[in-house]
């Protein structure tokens, strides 16, 4: 049977949707988040929650939302809460068993930075912002990640710590009064790298099909370790592809353009 | 008691300059006729409070309407930066914008303490977070009961609060569904407040006995304005205008551009224009 083709994009969401199981309460971010959980939904996991910190509560929408207050969030919700109760009851209430996080650099232990690159106060770059982040990274009983893997996002030092991963290593979150887990996985478009489980430093254990060390190594600012035991990510499947594309297809004509797939 | 006013006279009578403003909404609802009407009004070293001001902060930032932004997410959701925002704090244009940066749960809570009547709001938050250390207005308090360090912040007290809703009947009582974000907290945090209405009815008729009303002896002024949320949308009367939302970004990217557009858009217009976005959905 010959492989089907895909994209580096289509390979990360895939890997992230199967990371999500059906008792999964998970806490989804707008972008890559969104298409993977869904992608879950659809597939292996018909049952996982999926909510969005507009306070829409096991939501399954048919067209992914563009902004994380869509109205077919609310639509397609089981119900619909105050952002001041999402984030007292059901973050900071420890209900949530998944939440995913992306961000503009990532540094060896999984802190993320989206506020400013350069200097806080004078910045070169102002981002965004944290949003939900600090406390997603810290009340989720675990975080995953989704990022693009390049030199300028995978860094040796954060120009700013936005949000709690492993802090500086071993048990530095236990030393902020962190229970849970924090970052257990982070995926990207070319391999997946989890905590090793000494210092918790970001290793690779599964590299996706095609991609080689050399070019991990090359798009990682720090010198990138690979776990002894690291396998070759399985090729996203026949059905995961079309489940996927499906959902961008109906994502773009609905939102009344074409520049909505995460591929584009 | 609420008010029924035109949008001007709300805004006349409502927001001063040098106030304390949330204009809230969850990318739902956002009050974008008000926040012309402020525009138009010249209104000058406002505090804007928002947990995620989007377009209409990004105009009221860019028209020089505020002297500090309180927030926790500033970004074009699903787009991009915020240009105007990103120039006022990356270039002091046009001029320099002071920064009071939260998280979501920060800013949740903050709202809550001032609609409850406390000076501040405790929560699980900030641990590890960088914001602790550049924002002198997170600090740290033990659990007298349990000694956990809990984060701390002032809460939101606000001269005025300004959302849209999707109806007020003749007493004054406006009725929000779907995504209701924080702003009934809002409301109640705040001294006046004004809120744009998709219309006004005689009775809500058939709503939950838990449905979302805001009575109107707490209100202070409302304004009908037809598709006054637009470009985000009102739910059960017109969708999100995403293909506005990425214009926003090539519209407000240069200044000369942005200028252009305000004179046109919000100057040379009134509140009456938002009724072409409710039409469109009927």
């Amino acid at each position: 049977m010959a492989t089907p083709e895909y994209t580096a994009n289509e390979m990360m969401t895939v890997v992230a949707a199967r990371a999500l199981e059906s008792r999964d309460v998970c806490f989804v971010g707008i972008g890559a988040p969104s298409a993977a959980c869904n992608l879950a939904r659809l597939t292996h996991a018909p049952d996982i929650v999926l909510i969005y910190e507009s306070g829409t509560i096991a939501t399954r929408p048919e067209v992914l939302p563009l902004s994380i207050g869509d109205g077919e969030l609310c639509e397609t919700a089981l119900t619909t809460v105050s952002v001041v109760e999402m984030f007292r009851y059901w973050l900071q209430g420890g209900r949530i068993t998944k939440g995913f996080l992306g961000g503009a650099q990532i540094d060896r232990f999984a802190n993320l930075n989206t506020t400013v690159i350069g200097d806080y106060g004078k910045p070169r770059v102002r981002l965004p912002g944290g949003g939900g982040a600090p406390e997603i990274a810290t009340s989720c009983g675990e975080i995953f990640i989704i990022m693009q893997q390049t030199r300028r996002s995978f860094v040796r030092k954060l120009d700013f710590i936005t949000s709690l991963g492993h802090g500086d290593g071993g048990d530095d979150r236990a030393r902020h009064g962190v229970a849970t887990k924090g970052p257990t996985r982070v995926m990207t478009d070319l391999c997946v790298l989890e905590p090793e489980p000494v210092h918790k430093e970001l290793w690779v254990t599964s590299i996706h099909p095609g991609v080689t060390r050399e070019q991990i190594a090359e798009q990682t600012g720090w010198p990138v370790r690979f776990a002894a035991d690291a396998t070759e990510t399985p090729a996203p499947t026949a059905e995961e592809l079309e489940v996927l594309r499906a959902l961008h297809a109906r994502t773009a004509a609905a939102h009344g353009d074409d520049d909505q797939s995460e591929a584009a | 008691m609420a008010q029924f006013l035109t949008l001007a006279e709300a805004i006349e009578a409502s927001v001063r300059d040098g106030d304390t403003v949330a204009m809230e909404g969850f990318t739902h609802l956002i009050p974008h006729a008000a926040g012309h009407e402020v525009i138009r009004q010249k209104r000058r070293r406002l505090t804007l409070v928002r947990m995620t001001p989007d377009l209409i902060y990004d105009q009221l930032i860019g028209m020089g309407c505020a002297k500090k932004l309180v927030f926790s997410w500033g970004g074009n959701p699903g787009v991009g930066s915020l240009h105007r925002l990103r120039d006022a704090v990356e270039h002091d244009w046009p001029r320099p914008l002071e920064l009071e940066e939260h998280s979501h749960a920060a800013m949740a809570n903050a709202y809550e303490a001032a609609a409850a009547g406390l000076p501040c709001a405790i929560f699980r938050g900030y641990r590890g977070a960088e914001l602790a250390r550049v924002n002198p207005n997170i600090k740290f308090i033990a659990c007298p009961f349990t000694g956990e360090q809990l984060a701390c912040v002032p809460a939101h007290k606000l001269d005025c609060a300004i959302i849209h809703a999707q109806k007020a009947n003749r007493q004054g009582d406006v009725l929000i569904e779907g995504i209701i974000g924080v702003q009934k907290e809002a409301v109640l945090a705040a001294a006046r407040s004004v809120v744009t209405v998709e219309e006004i009815v005689d009775h809500f008729g058939r709503v939950s006995p838990n449905a979302c009303i805001l009575p109107g002896w707490m209100l202070g002024a409302i304004a009908l304005v037809p598709g006054g949320a637009h470009p985000s949308y009102a739910h059960g009367y017109y969708p999100r205008d995403n293909v506005f939302y990425k214009a926003w970004d090539r519209i407000s990217r240069e200044r000369d551009g942005f200028l252009t557009w305000m004179d046109e858009h919000v100057f040379r217009s009134g509140p009456e224009a938002f009724a072409r976005y409710a039409a469109r959905a009927a």
